[in-house]
């Protein structure tokens, strides 16, 4: 016989444990996409947020959570898509900015404004550490991400955008 | 799923949850137009990035009307006729060119703006607003970047972004709730743009009570053709 609450832990490690398809280092709970598991009635709710309204990961993602919750021996459980309060690049943990990094890709920067026109952030760059850096464009090969390019090792690099 | 045509209720929850859905879905599908003919990489990303964002957001959005109706979102994208479409006549419009498109994803994306912001009564529609509005942020900035690179360019260029402007100010009507906000959020750019900013004068409308032009037709044609086709069919 099992408690609720072993089964409780089991769920909560294996959602836990679900990677980012576009960043398979870095967890759900990394990304603060995973936002509640718990017990109700019997049934074990786990809630995530999408990132970005198109994010084509969502679905992966919760079909990667599916199998990882059947595989611990969960039997009853949904998922619920939580939309309030929205995502925030504030949720990634430390540990996905040190992750994002050894990526390559610059973790999001608080405090970027997205309604100055013309005005350019200058992020550091994630290969060779020099702030001499300089932005391509705001959209990148993902939702989350823009391209941008250092001016000391010529290397582009992607950086996470800050929402 | 099958085929035939599905006509959701008349209510004013439904209408103004679908209102918000079709104009991201309509827009969303003329930038996704763009995909493989943008002018440079860059923009090929940028536009293919906001053709995604406008198409999640109307996924939100169509949820919460199928909350309402009983409908899931691929039934309200794909089986219902252009009159029962009630999107904005200028989300519509084909493209043109790449001063048109810039020009109207600036307007519609600083209506959007304004409407993601004064909030809704409804909280499913404040739900979606409150992720939306962040992405149609960078819409904004990137449109109105353009527009300003494209007014204050070349001959040309200028010539373009300035007929675009003209050709587009008389269906903004339709998308603005609060004209003076809007207005005020337009003509900075368009001044620093170098362009003229049109008299108001006579409006097009008729989208929201699905009277639509002919271009509705033809972009649901090709968008609906495959569900209608082979009914229930999966990637």
């Amino acid at each position: 016989m099992v408690t609720d609450q072993s089964l409780l832990e089991r769920a909560r490690a294996a959602a836990a444990s679900v990677t980012d398809p576009e960043l398979p280092p870095l967890t759900i709970e990394d990304l603060g996409i995973l936002r509640d598991v718990r017990m109700d009635n019997g049934t074990i709710e786990i809630s995530i947020t999408p990132t970005y309204s198109g994010c084509p990961a969502t679905r992966e993602i919760a079909d990667a959570i599916q199998r990882a919750v059947i595989g611990a021996g969960v039997e009853k459980f949904r998922i619920r898509h939580v939309l309030t309060p929205a995502w925030t690049t504030e949720w990634l943990t430390a540990a996905a900015h040190q992750k994002l990094t050894d990526l390559g890709i610059a973790p999001p920067e608080a405090g970027v404004a997205t309604d100055i026109l013309f005005g350019r952030t200058h992020l550091v760059c994630p290969l060779c550490k020099s702030a001499n850096t300089e932005q391509i464009s705001a959209f990148g090969s993902t939702a989350c991400k823009a391209l941008h390019r250092c001016l000391a090792c010529r290397e582009p690099f992607e950086a996470f955008k800050c929402h | 799923m099958a085929t035939t045509s599905i006509f959701p209720g008349e209510s004013p929850d439904i209408q103004t949850r679908l209102a918000l859905a079709d104009d991201a879905l309509i827009l969303g599908h003329r930038t996704s137009e763009w995909t493989g003919h943008a002018p440079l990489l860059e923009e090929e990303l940028a536009l293919a990035n906001i053709a995604l964002d406008l198409i999640g957001q109307a996924r939100a959005l169509y949820q919460a009307a199928g909350e309402l109706t009983g409908h899931s979102e691929d039934e309200l994208a794909f089986l219902r006729d252009p009159a029962a479409f009630r999107n904005a006549l200028i989300v519509e419009l084909p493209n043109g060119d790449f001063a048109f498109t810039i020009a109207r994803l600036f307007f519609v994306s600083v209506a959007s703006d304004r409407r993601w912001r004064a909030g809704f009564d409804d909280p499913a529609l404040s739900a979606v607003a409150e992720k939306a509005m962040k992405e149609t942020a960078y819409h904004i900035r990137h449109a109105a970047e353009w527009l300003i690179r494209l007014g204050d360019g070349t001959g040309e260029s200028h010539r373009r972004a300035q007929e675009a402007v003209d050709a587009l100010w008389p269906y903004t009507g339709e998308i603005t709730d609060n004209r003076a906000a809007w207005l005020q959020a337009v003509a900075p750019v368009l001044i620093r743009a170098t362009l003229q900013q049109p008299k108001d004068s006579w409006m097009q409308s008729g989208g929201r009570d699905g009277r639509h032009t002919e271009h509705l037709g033809h972009l649901l044609a090709e968008m609906q053709i495959l569900p209608r086709t082979f009914p229930g069919a999966r990637w």
